[in-house]
């Protein structure tokens, strides 16, 4: 790969994002609340832009700024896939903030800015960049979750958001110091140089708060505590943003820093991320069950599906990275769909958020109630949709690294999580029909029957994904 | 007695240690969350720069003025939602954060 002290060409995507944030910032200050509708479709074609520089233009690819930033085939992965939560997230949150007239020339700007900041994080090959990019996520994040600021749920779920962030970024950058005490430089692949020999114990200690720091990000247990609540107060079409793009930006940087700064204490880190994962996959599987807000229990679902996603990181193969890109792929296609789905849960022109209000939603609705069943069916992993081969292709992984015992435990629980996937699709099919919901809008629409047909077609035509998530992966050894 | 490396660690463990606790423990007020947050920060830059001039490596330094400026923004960040909570709560006590859970 082509390595240079300094090369603009190579942050091409974010520069755009970076250069358009601003431009959009002014035009809003000076046009002011006019502006909304612009600020909001410009916003819309810079990312589109974005992702079409990412996934098109090669020539990008290379390390740079004296080896801080490394665009690969694993960044390009991940990147456009982040964009294309943020994107979709966006197109999705236009008619919520029609609706509750928090028009606000901000919304799209503070997105734009923390996709900014995830591309930063997954491209992130040494620890000042790591947390730079982290922040300028986060801090995005913070303010969109308190978004809607005379709700006194939004505001909580920022603040709640906001303390615990703060403290996991406190605890994520005391490992990084110890990191750079024991090790000398703050660049990944100097780490890994340096810990070659024996780990001393300042090292197992500043990665343990790595992980700690990282995990909270993604949410993985024990540091979950904040999803359920943020997911469940957030603005749905922030919770949408949640449970997507976030979660790639982290889950890759797992993967990076795990891969490519401590390839030589992996008997250390496994250990961590292996309870990590079995704790996830617990929680997300038992906690789930007593939900009745479906934010609510989608937050207990991305929890157990971010340890799925680990038990690929703890293999710790090029076959485990392949699982975990595609294991984020699918998640995010789930996700946004369901999402898609909960955002057109509208009667006489109000939200509703209750599992219950989808009781007979096939006799009311009975397309929305298929593909919302799709959904599910492939979250719980039911073959042959995708949700199927993404956790085949992680255990598959598990398996050949040795961990029989994880991937024995992931399959049961992902049994045990399959109960209230299914509940779902009883309660639509089976019960007592509900009021009718109002006519789902048209990108609602869209999201839902797209993202139902790549989960039930790509199946059939898995090739270009597989062996994009296959070059991804070998890109990182 | 020669103030070394394990001085500076220590202090720096000590800070961070009651900066975590105060996150944890503290049960009054948010505002106290924040200077708790503020302290683990300080911790990790006592420790940067420590380990920055007993190596003679400048990056760790760095590092702690980057540390120092992201600080500032997400200590405005915090205010400004705390501000924004207190208008829909009229109460910044910690035990009263709970409509939210299950």
């Amino acid at each position: 790969m082509n390595v240079t002290a300094l090369s603009l060409p190579v942050v091409m995507p974010e520069l755009i994002l970076s250069l358009g944030a601003l431009a959009l910032i002014l035009i809003g200050a000076l046009r002011g609340e006019r502006s909304v509708w612009l600020v909001t479709e410009l916003a819309v074609a810079l990312l589109g832009v974005a992702l079409a520089v990412v996934v098109f233009d090669k020539r990008t690819e290379g390390v740079t700024f004296y080896g801080a930033f490394t665009n690969d085939g694993f960044a390009r992965f991940m990147k456009a896939l982040a964009l294309i939560g943020s994107l979709t997230s966006l197109l999705l949150s236009l008619d919520f903030l029609r609706h509750h007239r928090y028009g606000g020339f901000e919304f799209p700007i503070l997105m734009v800015l923390s996709t900014i900041g995830m591309m930063m994080l997954i491209s992130a090959s040494d620890f000042i960049a790591l947390y730079l990019g982290l922040e300028l996520m986060s801090l995005s994040l913070y303010v969109v979750a308190a978004y809607r600021r005379d709700d006194m749920r939004s505001s909580e779920a920022g603040l709640k958001y906001f303390v615990l962030g703060a403290l996991s970024s406190g605890m994520l950058l005391y490992g990084m110091s110890l990191m750079y005490g024991f090790s000398g430089t703050v660049n990944f692949k100097g780490v890994a140089e340096a810990l070659s020999g024996h780990a001393p114990v300042g090292v197992v200690f500043g990665l343990v708060f790595i992980i700690a720091g990282l995990a909270f990000k993604i949410s993985a247990v024990p540091f979950h505590m904040w999803t359920p609540d943020v997911y469940e107060g957030a603005p749905t079409p922030v919770t949408t943003f949640f449970a997507s793009a976030p979660k790639m930006a982290a889950m890759a940087v797992i993967v990076r820093i795990m891969l490519t700064a401590f390839p030589h204490i992996s008997t250390e880190w496994r250990q961590i991320v292996t309870f990590v994962s079995i704790a996830s996959m617990a929680l997300g599987s038992f906690a789930a069950i007593g939900q009745t807000n479906i934010k609510r229990l989608m937050a207990y679902s991305s929890i157990g599906h971010m340890g799925f996603a680990l038990v690929g990181v703890a293999a710790g193969s090029v076959e485990g990275a392949q699982g975990v890109a595609l294991y984020m792929a699918i998640y995010l296609v789930m996700t946004l769909g369901t999402f898609a789905g909960v955002l057109s849960m509208r009667r006489n022109g109000e939200y509703v958020e209750t599992i219950a209000d989808l009781a007979g939603l096939s006799r009311t609705n009975p397309s929305m109630a298929f593909f919302l069943a799709a959904m599910m069916f492939s979250l719980a992993g039911v073959p042959p949709l995708g949700g199927f081969f993404a956790k085949f292709y992680v255990f598959a992984a598990a398996m050949n690294a040795g961990l029989y015992g994880l991937a024995v435990i992931g399959v049961l629980l992902s049994a045990v999580g399959a109960f209230y996937y299914l509940r779902i699709v009883k309660i639509m099919y089976f019960d007592e029909a509900a009021q009718p919901f109002d006519a789902p809008k048209t990108t609602q629409r869209i999201v839902l029957g797209l993202s139902s047909a790549v989960l039930i077609l790509g199946v059939f035509v898995p090739a270009p994904l597989t062996s994009a998530a296959l070059a991804a992966a070998k890109s990182l050894f | 007695m020669i103030i070394g490396l394990t001085h500076y660690l220590s202090l720096a463990a000590i800070l961070f240690t009651i900066g975590v606790a105060g996150i944890i423990l503290n049960h009054k007020n948010i505002i106290i969350i924040l200077m708790s947050v503020e302290l683990i920060l300080l911790s990790v830059n006592i420790n940067l720069v420590a380990f920055s001039t007993f190596s003679g490596d400048l990056t760790g330094q760095v590092f702690a003025l980057f540390i120092l400026t992201v600080a500032a923004a997400e200590a405005a960040i915090g205010l400004a939602i705390l501000v924004a909570y207190y208008r829909n709560r009229g109460s910044i006590a910690v035990e009263d954060i709970n409509s939210l859970k299950g």
